[in-house]
């Protein structure tokens, strides 16, 4: 460590671009990351600092860092993780919602149903697995169709979060 | 033709300014009835609204952030000519002070301020307001709205007849009315953006890959998660107007039992002497006669 040191700080001297490179490692760790994460019946977290969020959605799972670019996206069924600033980490299942993060590094995780892994009982998963996949099969209209093939994509997740 | 007036002037006797034992009792009696049922109705939505306000407390981070995005990325209205849309959330049911009317207001100013506005009516009581004179202009009504709190899925629902009736705006606002403490509420708009105002927003190209259908996904969620917010807010408004407007009642009926007691017991006595001095005078007749 105190030879890559060292080697580091004699580069420095020699090339100012080391420098730069330097500012970008810090530019990750300053600046904090503020998330409202809530569903209309519960607030979770509501304008709290956290050091990194995955979250599953329907252009696939990413996990949202600080001074991440700024975008929105929908969320899947699926599990959303939080890793907190004293490095404690919650994981939460959520049904369905966006995700907003702004320029500011503020983040909005707006979940249609959002309850935390712990709670999830798997036999009961599995049961509601089983009924829509027979739901699925019993479906006459589009309408009905779709919405058995939602509630087995929901399940499936739940399923998959319980292990 | 003398007769028949002959038989009304009887009444005119008895009644100078309700001056009988009976018509103050039967009076003072409704009173009563009056009070006891407007305190009922105070401890019922005294009830309901200490439900309403722990619910908004948990919602409104939720709806705040809900409103986030828009701030952020400095969305404005669209520059169009397709006209303006307006969400006026309200309830079914009366006796809660201003809050239909301040909504019903607010709309009438606004169509009146630009003809071509389409409102969409949650709740009954803002629909008799405006049904009069702007029936042309309501594109949708919500009934069933008020009697159970709203739930998320009741917004989705509204969300979805707006979406599927394919209205088009330019601009756009739901009208409310925020919650700020038990005695005192706002109306309040909050902006609502279409999906064209959304893809033309100035702040836009900071967010990455963004496509059509995040975005229009996006903003049909966003729809539902405001209109959750706003009935939310409105429910709890409504809730401790109606509260302040039955205990106002309530004060008012029973200054109305004082006053009645008052007259009561006066023309209680009066008639007791007026009995008196029939009897002594008719006694002191027949002495003097003597």
């Amino acid at each position: 460590m105190e030879r890559m040191a060292l080697t580091r700080s004699a580069l420095r001297l020699f090339s100012g671009r080391f420098t730069q490179a330097c500012q970008v490692r810090g530019y990750a760790d300053a600046p904090s990351m503020s998330l409202t994460f809530a569903a209309p019946s519960q607030v979770l977290y509501n304008n709290i600092s956290v050091k990194q969020i995955d979250v599953p959605s329907f252009s696939g799972s990413f996990g949202i860092l600080p001074a991440h670019v700024p975008t929105l996206a929908v969320l899947k069924p699926g599990v959303v993780t939080v890793f907190e600033n004293d490095g404690s980490t919650k994981k939460f299942f959520v049904s369905s919602g966006t995700v907003t993060i702004n320029e500011d590094s503020t983040v909005q995780l707006l979940a249609e149903e959002a309850v935390p892994v712990d709670t999830l009982d798997i036999s009961a998963a599995k049961e509601l697995l089983a009924q829509s996949q027979s739901q699925l099969a019993s479906a006459s209209s589009e309408v009905a169709k779709a919405e058995a093939e939602i509630s087995i994509e929901v399940s499936e997740a739940l399923v998959k979060a319980c292990e | 033709m003398f007769s028949r007036s002959a038989a009304i002037i009887p009444q005119c006797q008895q009644v100078r300014g309700m001056a009988t034992l009976k018509m103050i009792s039967i009076r003072l009696k409704s009173v009563k009835n009056i009070q006891k049922i407007t305190q009922s109705m105070k401890m019922v939505s005294a009830a309901k609204y200490t439900k309403a306000e722990r619910e908004l407390k948990l919602a409104r981070p939720y709806g705040i952030g809900a409103q986030e995005f828009y701030k952020k990325a400095e969305v404005k209205d669209e520059e169009g000519e397709k006209g303006q849309l307006i969400i006026a959330v309200s309830s079914d049911r009366g006796l809660c002070g201003a809050v239909h009317s301040s909504i019903g207001r607010i709309v009438k100013t606004d169509i009146a301020a630009n003809p071509n506005t389409k409102v969409v009516i949650v709740g009954d009581k803002v629909r008799n307001i405006l049904q009069r004179l702007y029936a042309k202009n309501i594109a949708m009504v919500v009934t069933e709205v008020g009697r159970k709190p709203a739930v998320f899925g009741d917004a989705a629902l509204v969300a979805q007849s707006i979406i599927n009736s394919g209205i088009e705006f330019s601009k756009g606002k739901i009208l409310f009315n925020a919650f700020r403490t038990v005695v005192s509420f706002r109306t309040t708009e909050m902006p609502l953006y279409s999906q064209n105002a959304v893809a033309n927003a100035s702040k836009l190209p900071v967010y990455d890959s963004l496509d059509s259908d995040v975005i229009q996904s996006y903003t049909e969620f966003s729809l539902a998660s405001l209109l959750f917010y706003s009935m939310k807010e409105n429910a709890t408004s409504e809730q401790s107007s109606r509260m302040t407007a039955m205990d106002n009642a309530s004060k008012n009926a029973g200054e109305m039992i004082d006053k009645l007691t008052m007259t009561f017991n006066r023309t209680r006595q009066a008639v007791i002497t007026r009995e008196l001095i029939e009897i002594i005078s008719g006694a002191a007749a027949l002495e003097t006669k003597n």
